[in-house]
């Protein structure tokens, strides 16, 4: 570590080999950018600020998403409890029977349950997690001033910030908001006669959802460019962080997706008000039968996951992007195999597409088909497992700071190998037919996408909380929250395994119908008690995150976790253009830890005398 | 009051732990750094092991704790000749992914805690290796390719359709919001022709009459399988997607409104047989209903039981039909039982002589109502199948007269409203008592109305006229009423 002490000083280096972009002759006292409450915190076009408005709006949905599974866990634990204490909030959406007690009506339950799912996948895990480090990061680690349209970037906020506007405005519908699922499949989610959630509700579904994929769009075009246009002189593609590659594919998926979700889209508003046929035939509703023929149900699904299993990696890429930085960073060790990672994160990205219709194996769709997509699903088994084995070969030989951003980071490996090894079951077609749609899927992709992206996020919060606000956050709460997480996540999921394997469908709002399925009231009971308390762990984390914005342990010093990329050679509180003066320069890759005994060697310092070279 | 209390507790409980974390924070600044990081890292690392202990040894109790009602383990084998196939793919895959399971998570946890910070350490610089990398590539190729091709093997023979469908059992299932509609083709083995523009009140699958293959076709309440004999299940949909699951069988199929899915499966085991191998296990000794300890035990009341399993509405949960498995004598004695459903429900009625009484009393009550101006009558002779839309043969006179009086007058908007007693789900009530209101309003409609406008509305159990504690009151609260919106349009 003392041999640290020989490496030039980040501020000479900037001065003497930075690059001049000749920033300053266009900035002069004034940032005219930043020069007032408005332009500086609201319609603000810096990339920090943007990424920091992401996370706030991020975790504003995430509270709301998590209550709501608590409300719908609490029917499910305790169907015999009275929920009237619950009413003012919800009101009409508890029916209190003669008896005075109170329950949750079905129509709402499930609203709840398909609000939950669209907003923690799109909302929370998309808008939260990419756009937030996407727009951190990327300009900071490629040495670039911002991103290349700072305005359309400003925009793919607005326009996620007007989507969920729309969103919680049908939470307020009299017929509910949207109630047919995450995937939103017709005809249920066309025909208002068959559930009340498919009226006004659904409308303000799609519309919302559209102008959350013109965000992601905008934002994705962004990254894409900036990372291809903007990096610093010497910040070859190989020599760009984990971070900055999963960004970047990414975007790249988020691009060639998200417009085929609005397509099918389109269609469903075209068959809910244009009185067309693409997805509906044959119906008989409400004592009437619908002039529509020729349509099928099964064309909106495969235009829906053909966009919904990218969307999986979209969620899951910047959290491994994060967890290998931190992983890295923390063991004071390279990540293990750099280029098998990237390589690995592009062949994911490309069989992320070619996957989709293992959703959709008991769709009625032709048994024949299902051959190929269990082969390329089975395939993309090969890309996550090298990315596991080179997490687990990072540790190996580390020197490991276990602070909170750390642990997260060990944890998100954890839950992706518990989670990932569940989707072998599902990919197979042949266990499908029995797992497909019963709580067995419900744990393996809570654990896969939803609680590892949630590491990841938690990991690369903890982690940069101190280059977004110049301060710490709290680690004994951080601590409490990441151990109570990981215990109460797995304690949450993993017996839904169980449940699922017993045959136990999703979506039910009661199991008592059935005898097969009733047999399990205390292991749900069990299942919605830890949930209760690991949602109120969450709010911990949210006051531990605002607390210390303003009151946390101040950085000192430019570099506190003694890191490799660019970010950490801008003042501790970046301003406009992050670099007061020139832009630094690469000279080297990012993982240069601990080798020939420097503690770690920063990206911008050029080759060291007597340095051994090893061809990255 | 209740939620405002669990804000205020909340609040104080984060106030609580934002101070007391601050201390902690302010009281390690005093301290050397480096000696507090490695303390913290020896702690962590501790908990690491510690977790990935009891995570592991949990997982492994809670896998054979659940072990017997785990379909494919324990007592429950597959029902059905396939599923074996399907169980054994499955214990294939727990096999391996269990392996590597463990092996990672050991990996995992143990590093975390070996190679944590402390005074003296230092990281080893190891950043590739390709040979490692080519072995942890090509092995979980090989192992994916294996799996890949045995399932597959399974699917492909499990899937295919059978062109020969004579020596089948036949059946179609037809989901609705919220049930199943089962039908068995008769003795010509073929099912009629269906449109679903010929559903409606006494037509629930929208079948041909004029079909003659339609004649014989049985509709019936449960499923009724024989043991051994291939069945070939054609499922559709009447209005939303449905999935077609019987989960002790391994079979599963969305049922798709205008395209008919097949599903082929072998029965191996009867209900009874299925019993049998239960009894003895203790999980399923225990009684069936915890309320009556010496009734019969969990084994005896075993059933077999087909669900949805595609979201369909808010009664998705509730579509439950129950699968009975017997010998194949059994099962012919069983069909002869059946009655088919044309002869039952659609000739009979044509041939019965219209019952006169009763017409006179809605006709001057509906008089009495128009020249009011206002007001609702009760159709006292509109009786349906208990927990179904089917009207009773014994409403059609009131509703032909009913007709006749409303072609009489111009103009009219009424409301047809069904109501249901409190008895059963409610949701199921409102979607029953609005599907009578339908029949009801199809019937009157079919017989002529003229100008007429009728709204047919359900209101479930929520206007009760009367008790529903006594069987009269609830005799009373079930019953259908006409009632004038406005007398001109």
């Amino acid at each position: 570590m003392e041999k640290n002490s020989l490496l030039i000083d980040d501020e000479k280096l900037l001065k003497e080999n930075g690059f001049n972009d000749h920033f300053h002759e266009h900035h002069h006292d004034e940032d005219p950018y930043q020069s007032n409450f408005f332009s500086k915190y609201v319609f603000s076009m810096d990339h920090k600020m943007i990424a920091k408005q992401f996370l706030i709006t991020g975790m504003f949905w995430a509270v709301i998403g998590a209550a709501m599974s608590v409300i719908f866990r609490m029917q499910l634990g305790f169907p015999e409890e009275s929920m009237t204490w619950i009413k003012p909030l919800l009101g009409k959406w508890i029916v209190v029977d003669s008896a005075g007690v109170g329950h949750l009506a079905t129509e709402f339950y499930y609203a709840l349950v398909t609000m939950h799912g669209t907003i923690i996948v799109f909302f929370v895990l998309t808008a939260g997690l990419s756009g937030t480090f996407s727009n951190l990061l990327i300009p900071l680690q490629i040495g670039a001033r911002d991103m290349a349209s700072p305005l359309l970037n400003m925009l793919s906020y607005w326009f996620f910030f007007l989507a969920g506007v729309i969103m919680f405005l049908s939470l307020f519908a009299s017929t509910g908001p949207a109630s047919g699922g995450w995937v939103a499949y017709p005809p249920l989610s066309v025909l208002p006669q068959a559930s009340s959630g498919s009226g006004v509700g659904m409308t303000l579904w799609l519309v919302s959802l559209t102008f959350f994929v013109v965000s992601v769009l905008l934002g994705g075009i962004n990254y894409i460019t900036t990372v291809l246009n903007l990096r610093t002189k010497g910040m070859s593609m190989w020599r760009m962080p984990l971070t900055v590659w999963s960004f970047f594919i990414t975007a790249i998926i988020g691009l060639l997706s998200f417009p085929v979700l609005v397509s099918g889209f389109l269609l469903l508003m075209a068959d809910r008000s244009l009185g067309t046929s693409f997805y509906l035939s044959e119906i008989f509703i409400n004592g009437q039968a619908l002039d529509n023929v020729g349509g099928s149900p099964i064309l909106y699904q495969h235009l829906f996951w053909f966009l919904g299993h990218p969307e999986v990696y979209i969620i899951i890429l910047p959290a491994m992007g994060i967890s290998s930085e931190v992983l890295s960073t923390h063991s004071r060790k390279p990540i293990f195999g750099y280029k098998a990672m990237v390589i690995s994160i592009a062949s994911i990205a490309f069989l992320s597409f070619l996957v989709w219709a293992h959703h959709m194996f008991m769709s009625g769709m032709n048994p024949f088909i299902s051959n190929f997509f269990v082969i390329f699903t089975l395939i993309i088994a090969v890309p996550s497992a090298v990315k596991v084995f080179n997490w687990i070969s990072t540790l190996y030989g580390g020197s490991i700071r276990l602070n909170t951003a750390m642990l997260y980071a060990i944890g998100f490996v954890s839950m992706f190998i518990s989670g990932g090894l569940t989707g072998i079951y599902l990919g197979n077609s042949a266990i499908d037919i029995q797992m497909h749609d019963t709580y067995f899927v419900v744990a393996h992709f809570h654990i896969v996408m939803g609680v590892a992206a949630f590491f990841g996020m938690f990991a690369g919060i903890y982690h940069w909380f101190p280059k977004m606000y110049g301060r710490f956050m709290n680690e004994t709460l951080g601590k409490l929250h990441f151990w109570g997480t990981m215990i109460g996540a797995y304690l949450i999921f993993w017996p839904m395994h169980y449940l699922g394997l017993a045959g136990v469908p999703r979506r039910y709002y009661s199991f008592d119908v059935f005898d097969t399925f009733s047999q399990f009231q205390s292991l749900n009971a069990f299942i919605t008690v830890v949930a209760i308390c690991t949602f109120f762990l969450q709010i911990v984390f949210i006051a531990n995150f605002f607390h210390s914005i303003f009151f946390g342990k101040k950085v000192t010093s430019k570099n506190p976790w003694k890191s490799n990329t660019l970010e950490w050679t801008t003042p501790i509180m970046p301003g406009h253009g992050n670099w007061p003066g020139n832009i630094p320069t690469v000279h080297r890759w990012p993982y240069d830890y601990s080798k020939d005994g420097f503690d770690y060697i920063p990206q911008i310092q050029p080759p060291l005398e007597g340095e051994t070279t090893e061809s990255h | 009051m209740t939620l405002v209390l669990l804000l205020v507790f909340t609040f104080l409980v984060l106030l609580v732990l934002l101070r007391a974390s601050k201390l902690i924070e302010v009281a390690q600044s005093l301290k050397n750094p480096m000696d507090v990081r490695y303390r913290t890292s020896n702690i962590q690392g501790i908990m690491m092991v510690v977790f990935g202990v009891l995570f592991l040894v949990g997982v492994f109790y809670y896998n054979f704790h659940y072990k017997n009602y785990m379909l494919g383990f324990g007592p429950h084998e597959s029902a059905s000749v396939h599923g074996v196939d399907l169980d054994h793919i499955l214990w294939i895959t727990i096999l391996v992914t269990g392996f590597v399971f463990v092996l990672t998570h050991i990996a995992l946890f143990w590093f975390a805690y070996k190679y944590r910070e402390r005074a003296g350490h230092k990281a080893k610089f190891i950043s590739h290796d390709n040979k490692l990398e080519l072995i942890w590539t090509i092995t979980p190729a090989v192992v994916m390719t294996l799996l890949v091709f045995s399932g597959l093997d399974v699917w492909n023979k499990i899937m295919p359709d059978i062109e020969d469908k004579s020596e089948l059992v036949q059946l179609e299932v037809t989901g609705f919001q919220f049930g199943w509609i089962l039908r068995y083709p008769g003795p010509d083995k073929e099912f009629g022709a269906r449109n679903f523009r010929l559903i409606d009140g006494t037509n629930p699958l929208g079948q041909d009459w004029s079909d003659p293959k339609n004649h014989d076709d049985m509709h019936v309440s449960k499923i009724v399988l024989p043991k051994g004999k291939q069945v070939r299940v054609k499922i559709t949909a009447r209005d939303v997607l449905h999935s077609f699951f019987l989960p002790h069988f391994r079979v599963k199929m969305d049922a798709v409104p205008g395209m008919p899915t097949y599903v082929i499966f072998t029965p191996q085991y009867t209900t009874e047989e299925y019993r049998q191998k239960l009894k003895g296990v203790p999980e399923y000794m225990v009684p069936s209903d915890p309320e009556d300890p010496d009734g019969p035990k969990k084994w005896e009341t075993f059933k077999y039981e087909l669900a949805c399993a595609e979201l369909c509405g808010k009664g998705h949960f509730s579509m439950r039909r129950e699968v009975v498995v017997v010998e194949p004598e059994e099962y012919e004695k069983w069909l002869k039982e059946q009655n088919s459903y044309y002869l039952q429900n659609i000739k009979k009625k044509e041939a019965t002589p219209k019952h006169e009484a009763s017409s006179d009393d809605v006709s001057a009550n509906m008089e009495k109502m128009l020249s009011e101006g206002a007001g609702a009558i009760k159709l006292e002779h509109v009786h349906f199948k208990t927990g179904s839309a089917q009207l009773t043969e014994d409403s059609w006179p009131e509703l032909t007269t009913l007709a006749h009086t409303l072609k009489a007058h111009e103009g009219l908007k009424l409301e047809v409203s069904g109501h249901t007693d409190a008895q059963g789900n409610d949701a199921a009530n409102m979607s029953l008592s609005q599907k009578r209101a339908d029949a009801v309003v199809i019937f009157l409609k079919k017989s002529g109305i003229g100008n007429t406008i009728l709204v047919p509305k359900g209101y479930g159990e929520t206007v009760p006229v009367a008790s529903n504690d006594t069987p009269e009151g609830r005799a009373q609260n079930r019953r259908t009423e006409v009632k004038i919106l406005s007398e001109s349009h």
